[in-house]
């Protein structure tokens, strides 16, 4: 077994856009590209963290992963097989393999489907268990790995008569139900009250070490992903700029854009109400259609100077350690 | 009295004994049960709580409009002294709301209409209120658009082509223009990113100073009024737990009430690193049958007997502090 559970390499999603009769004619093609070059290693049994703004592309490449979305280019190794572009047989196989925890609880369950249900049904899917008794005696095994204690009175209920974060505890046993190696988490609980929020992300948590899962966890928000993750990685417009361990990128980070969206955050503490925030960064995201040339965050960087504009864009290089950062005056700002 | 003895400065608004109960078939829910503050001129007041705490049922009573089965049964709300809970609904459309009072709603892009441009509903706004010709409405929207820091080029626009952030910052000028002097802003950078929602704050902020404005800032995250409120309101059950200055809450001794005290620990902290985030256990009550005694006792770390029979007031437990909790008044 090798130590990363999922290596994606140069990973892209360009996705066409309509085109007018001119650029037709003049046989212009032009694309949104939503995920550009993306490169990382997720290791067996930890947390990666993908941090951004909306549009920047992560939940893109939570779907890439998820397969899906078919990528435009780039690859994808799981456990040690490429899985980039798959058969239709080994496609079934994969989603047993990796699961998905969505961010609305509300949404991605059946209304008229009892909690039972909605946990039996991946498992008749993929024809697991022997028979109907059988399959019941892993929904209560899942249900109580999310700790919805005692299982047997949580499978007779609907979603409806469930809590946020009961609920977010059933869609959580659903995506364990298969036993899956890696799962991909996209904003399990922003939509979640911030009193139970802690709650659902220490149960995920426990879990994870339990079951030595592996979770890729999507979000904007810094703040849980420095408590939750294992490793973190920032992206901006399409790509990863700043990558490692969670101390570090946030205790001192080293890409202009990251250090921009941690000034950018609040903190309960008192002192702030008279003061205007300052947050080094320019102008808003531009559209992913229309890819800034040189570094792509030079437009709205503080500390772009002409090299920003003009040269090849920054790869991502080692600062130290496992912490990366794709800005070519790092060492200087 | 809660309100009353905070007071040196101008009050803008008094609200008291204010209940807002949604009168449904299985009985009245207590959405607001009785709540008395004040908002002094110049001044933020954060309004924090779970979601169904009554946080924007209380801005919506302000605004006077509930949805029905929603009625207020109770109260007063003064607005410079004088009670606008009588007042019929044509008089409060044409006298107070927008007028005097206006809000911000969650969800800027929801606030638009997608089939109209910026300048179209804009001026329908402006002019449904206010008699003015043409150039004067415009010359008034450029002036509010100056100020939350957009170009006239965006009355062109259909909603669709700007971001989130431009899209909140029009419906902060709209909010504005026609001058009222109390904002209320529910939850208004919830969906926004957090470089932009860092942006609206400070705009918010500066414009507090430009046009001598007082705020009602509602939200479910307690980082967020940090850096916003002066003092703080906060809501559990329909009641209001605890109301501090900012420094009070903030500062080096904290909050009082424990729902506040375990709601700030639940609030994850960036320059921190916590083994363990803290949590509050349980749910909010159903407010159609509310639990007797003090609201929060069964998810309470300190309850006591007294709390599970007894229901707690507001009481000043220092200047400007008040407190709903038997346990605090014990110490």
């Amino acid at each position: 077994m090798s130590e990363n559970i999922f290596e994606v390499k140069n990973l892209q999603k360009w996705f066409p856009v309509r085109r007018s009769m001119t650029d037709v004619l003049k046989n212009r093609l032009s694309y949104v590209k939503a995920v550009d070059g993306v490169t990382f290693n997720i290791r067996r049994g930890e947390i990666f963290g993908l941090v951004g703004e909306s549009g920047c592309g992560k939940t893109t490449t939570g779907k890439i992963l998820m397969k899906l979305l078919e990528p435009t280019g780039g690859q994808m190794i799981l456990d040690g097989q490429e899985v980039t572009h798959i058969t239709a047989e080994r496609l079934r196989k994969y989603r047993r393999e990796v699961q998905m925890i969505f961010q609305d609880p509300y949404a991605s369950m059946n209304p008229r489907f009892r909690i039972r249900d909605v946990l039996e049904e991946p498992l008749l899917i993929h024809k697991v268990g022997e028979d109907h008794q059988a399959r019941l005696q892993m929904v209560a095994k899942a249900l109580s790995e999310v700790r919805l204690q005692p299982p047997e009175e949580y499978m007779e209920r609907f979603p409806h008569m469930l809590s946020g974060g009961q609920r977010q505890r059933a869609a959580t046993a659903r995506s364990l139900i298969l036993n899956p190696k890696f799962i991909v988490a996209d904003e399990p609980v922003s939509m979640i009250d911030l009193s139970t929020r802690a709650e659902i992300l220490h149960m995920m948590k426990l879990v994870q070490r339990e079951l030595q899962l592996t979770y890729l966890y999507i979000t904007h928000d810094l703040s849980t992903a420095r408590y939750f993750t294992d490793t973190i990685a920032v992206m901006y417009l399409g790509r990863i700029v700043e990558m490692g361990d969670p101390d570090d990128v946030i205790d001192h980070p080293r890409h202009p854009y990251t250090m921009a969206l941690i000034s950018a955050v609040c903190e309960p503490v008192s002192g702030k109400v008279n003061r205007i925030k300052d947050v080094p960064i320019k102008g808003e995201v531009p559209s992913a259609q229309n890819i800034p040339q040189g570094c792509r965050f030079h437009p709205r960087c503080v500390y772009a100077k002409d090299e920003c504009r003009n040269e090849k864009e920054p790869e991502l290089e080692i600062v130290e350690g496992r912490h990366l950062v794709a800005c070519r005056r790092y060492k200087e700002i | 009295m809660a309100a009353e003895k905070t007071t040196q400065n101008k009050r803008v608004l008094e609200v008291k004994n204010l209940k807002l109960h949604y009168l449904t078939s299985q009985g009245a829910v207590k959405a607001v049960d009785d709540i008395s503050f004040c908002l002094n001129k110049g001044e933020t007041l954060g309004i924090v709580g779970e979601s169904g705490c009554g946080k924007t049922t209380t801005a919506v009573a302000l605004m006077m409009m509930p949805s029905p089965p929603g009625k207020i049964v109770g109260g007063q709300i003064l607005i410079e002294g004088k009670d606008i809970v009588p007042l019929t609904e044509t008089q409060i459309r044409k006298q107070i709301r927008w007028e005097k009072i206006s809000m911000v709603f969650q969800g800027a892009m929801n606030c638009l209409t997608p089939v109209y441009t910026i300048g179209k509903q804009m001026m329908e706004t402006l002019r449904e209120h206010r008699e003015m010709s043409k150039e004067e409405a415009i010359a008034r929207i450029e002036k509010y658009l100056a100020y939350v820091g957009l170009s006239k080029e965006v009355l062109k626009r259909y909603p669709h082509e700007l971001s989130g952030g431009m899209k909140q910052r029009i419906v902060i000028a709209m909010a504005l223009f026609l001058e009222p002097k109390i904002v209320l802003c529910d939850e208004p950078t919830t969906a926004l990113d957090v470089v932009v929602q860092a942006q609206i704050i400070n705009l918010l902020k500066d414009l507090k100073q430009q046009l001598d404005l007082s705020f009602i800032f509602i939200t479910h995250d307690l980082a967020t009024e940090a850096e916003v409120s002066d003092r703080l309101m906060v809501m559990y059950g329909g009641k209001i737990a605890e109301i501090g200055t900012n420094e009070q809450l903030y500062g080096k001794q904290g909050p009082m009430h424990p729902y506040t005290q375990r709601l700030l620990k639940a609030t994850p902290l960036l320059h921190e690193k916590v083994e363990e985030l803290a949590f509050i256990p349980g749910r909010p009550p159903d407010l159609l049958k509310p639990p007797a005694g003090c609201k929060f006792h069964d998810r309470c770390n300190v309850v006591m007997d007294r709390c599970k029979v007894d229901e707690p007031d507001l009481q000043e437990v220092e200047p400007d502090h008040f407190v709903a909790c038997w346990r605090c008044r014990e110490s």
